[in-house]
């Protein structure tokens, strides 16, 4: 079963978008398809999210499940180095880094990826 | 007997959004006829200390710089047709805001203007007589013998509803909840009220999904060959259809560029979100984890299913002081070993902050490597192995006075005589910075005024 899985950054199955307050990141991860809910909720956990953000001083990192929605809320403290007052960052507010969430790399099955694709090109 | 639908245009996510973006969602809701209400949100933290800041110069200032630049566009069609124009664009000024569209409605030769003005929301006087809680587990921010630039509560619908009632064509306020530029006609029209907490709900996320403009119509959102969206350099901005048991359509004008699909508003709803079963306003505490979207049609969304439970007791203020000063240089390299080039200039400039001496925080970028998604400590950076054509190094440092953060900008302008080969294109900028903080005051201690500016008695 495992060994049909294949490597895909996040960015391949889902999409996001980040926001600020203060020094909180506030970051949503959106399946394309529904089939992305369950690889992405067994991978995208909230320690992984901490450790794609650790080089920039993240403390915690925590996750909202929404199955309704087909989505999920992450809220990641002190990812913005001071944040858009203080932060010395070019992106002072973290709007760019919803795209280094998406470079997570996550196992999907074939079946997964394809209808990711799918539900893109709708 | 039942409410007739209320349509809701929202026309600016910020102070320097689009200007011309107003015209077609003013004339979509004057064409369908229904109540309606067209809401400009042009307020931020750091935007309301700067028109502090202003006012301090000149007392008929602060606020929206813009103000002009996004009413006169649509002034004469709301006011001929009846739909109010509703903004937080009187930032820290409201009553100066009023007076200025007077004058503009003189210039435009439109008649009989009448503006209502919020205000009560600016505690920068009582700020430190007034008991305070921290909010959140935020690091309070000093109120010492520091000085206070700017103190203002967040209000929430209810005067914005209360200044509708005097039948105005203008609803200036200062600082008011995004969402409450959009819940406070909607209260007024269908005579929502404290205790009706589902559709105050309802009306807080049509605020929210609308104060970002764009943000729902395929702004902010394109990523070629994964969501392509057609035609952002004319994005529609978003019209909401509410109706009176809290239920809406999210759409925009015909013809315009964007797009409004499930995707765009999910993302909308999510964004700068906390806990999504406990969003706090000053209105009503929201739980947006059972909604549900339908897309209805082309650019057609329906939302529905958001629930709400009581306000909190406090209210929210945003505390801005002096923040020190930001001092940027850039410089490039490019071509054979430009990464090389580059990572000497960074490490000259280093070097020169500490032989000058300079009392400053200072990070350097190599742009074309990894430097937007690193840290400070540059960890990123250090481990990149490619060979970009070209590399951007840029210098940038805190410090609390002017003149050294011009010092660090001036470094990098020195490395064009002494530093690596080829290095060319500075720019240089320094910025005086604002620290924002927020802690939370009782609703007694906020209290809001509702008045109207006629002709008669501008």
């Amino acid at each position: 079963m495992s060994k049909s899985l294949i490597e895909v950054p996040l960015h391949e199955i889902a999409h996001g978008r980040t926001g600020d307050k203060g020094d909180r990141l506030l970051l949503s991860v959106i399946p394309y398809d529904e089939t992305g809910y369950v690889p992405i909720a067994e991978q995208v956990t909230e320690s992984n999210m901490l450790e794609i953000f650790r080089h920039r001083g993240a403390t915690e990192a925590r996750r909202y499940d929404l199955p309704k929605l087909n989505a999920f809320n992450f809220v990641i403290e002190n990812a913005l180095q001071g944040g858009v007052n203080n932060s010395l960052n070019l992106d002072g507010h973290g709007k760019t880094l919803s795209f280094l969430a998406l470079t997570m790399k996550v196992r999907v099955s074939p079946e997964v990826l394809v209808a990711a694709k799918e539900a893109r090109s709708k | 007997m039942a409410r007739e639908n209320m349509h809701i245009g929202g026309a600016a996510a910020f102070a320097d959004d689009r200007l011309d973006v107003g015209i077609p969602v003013a004339n979509a809701l004057i064409a369908a006829g229904k109540p309606a209400a067209l809401f400009y949100e042009n307020l931020a933290e750091r935007t309301l200390a700067l028109a502090h800041r202003e006012l301090r110069k000149d007392p008929m200032k602060g606020y929206t710089p813009d103000l002009c630049g996004f009413v006169s566009p649509v002034l004469r069609r709301c006011v001929e047709n009846g739909v109010p124009v509703i903004g937080n664009f009187g930032a820290a000024n409201p009553m100066g805001a009023a007076m200025r569209l007077h004058q503009l409605a003189k210039e435009l030769g439109v008649k009989g203007l009448r503006v209502a003005v919020v205000e009560g929301d600016d505690l920068r006087d009582v700020i430190r007589e007034v008991g305070t809680e921290q909010w959140g587990d935020e690091d309070p921010i000093d109120l010492g013998n520091t000085e206070i630039l700017a103190a203002n509560a967040y209000l929430g619908a209810e005067p914005i509803a209360d200044a509708l009632d005097l039948e105005p064509h203008i609803v200036v306020t200062g600082r008011v909840t995004d969402s409450a530029l959009a819940l406070g006609p909607l209260m007024q029209h269908f005579g929502w009220k404290a205790g009706d907490w589902d559709k105050m709900a309802a009306g807080v996320l049509v605020g929210h999904l609308l104060e970002c403009g764009a943000q729902v119509t395929g702004g902010y959102f394109a990523d070629p060959g994964f969501k392509d969206v057609v035609g952002l350099a004319d994005v529609g901005f978003p019209i909401a259809e509410v109706e009176e048991d809290g239920s809406f359509v999210i759409t925009k004008p015909d013809g315009t560029g964007g797009v409004v699909n499930e995707r765009t508003v999910k993302e909308q709803i999510l964004y700068e979100l906390d806990d999504p079963s406990n969003y706090l306003t000053p209105d009503v505490t929201l739980d947006i984890s059972e909604v549900e979207l339908q897309q209805v049609g082309p650019d057609r969304v329906r939302v529905s299913g958001v629930k709400g439970k009581a306000a909190p007791d406090t209210l929210k203020v945003t505390v801005s002081v002096d923040g020190g000063w930001l001092g940027e240089g850039e410089i490039s390299y490019a071509g054979p070993n430009a990464l090389a080039r580059a990572r000497l200039a960074a490490g000259i400039l280093r070097e020169r902050v500490d032989l000058l001496s300079l009392d400053c925080d200072l990070r350097t970028d190599l742009i074309g490597t990894v430097s937007i998604h690193d840290g400070d400590s540059g960890e990123l950076t250090r481990s990149y192995d490619g060979e970009p054509l070209e590399v951007r190094v840029r210098a940038a440092a805190n410090a609390n006075d002017k003149e050294t953060a011009w010092t660090v900008a001036r470094e990098v302008q020195a490395l064009y005589c002494n530093g690596p080969a080829g290095g060319g294109g500075v720019r240089r900028n320094i910025t005086e910075r604002v620290k924002t903080g927020s802690v939370l005051v009782a609703r007694r201690d906020v209290m809001p005024r509702v008045s109207l500016v006629t002709e008669d008695n501008v």
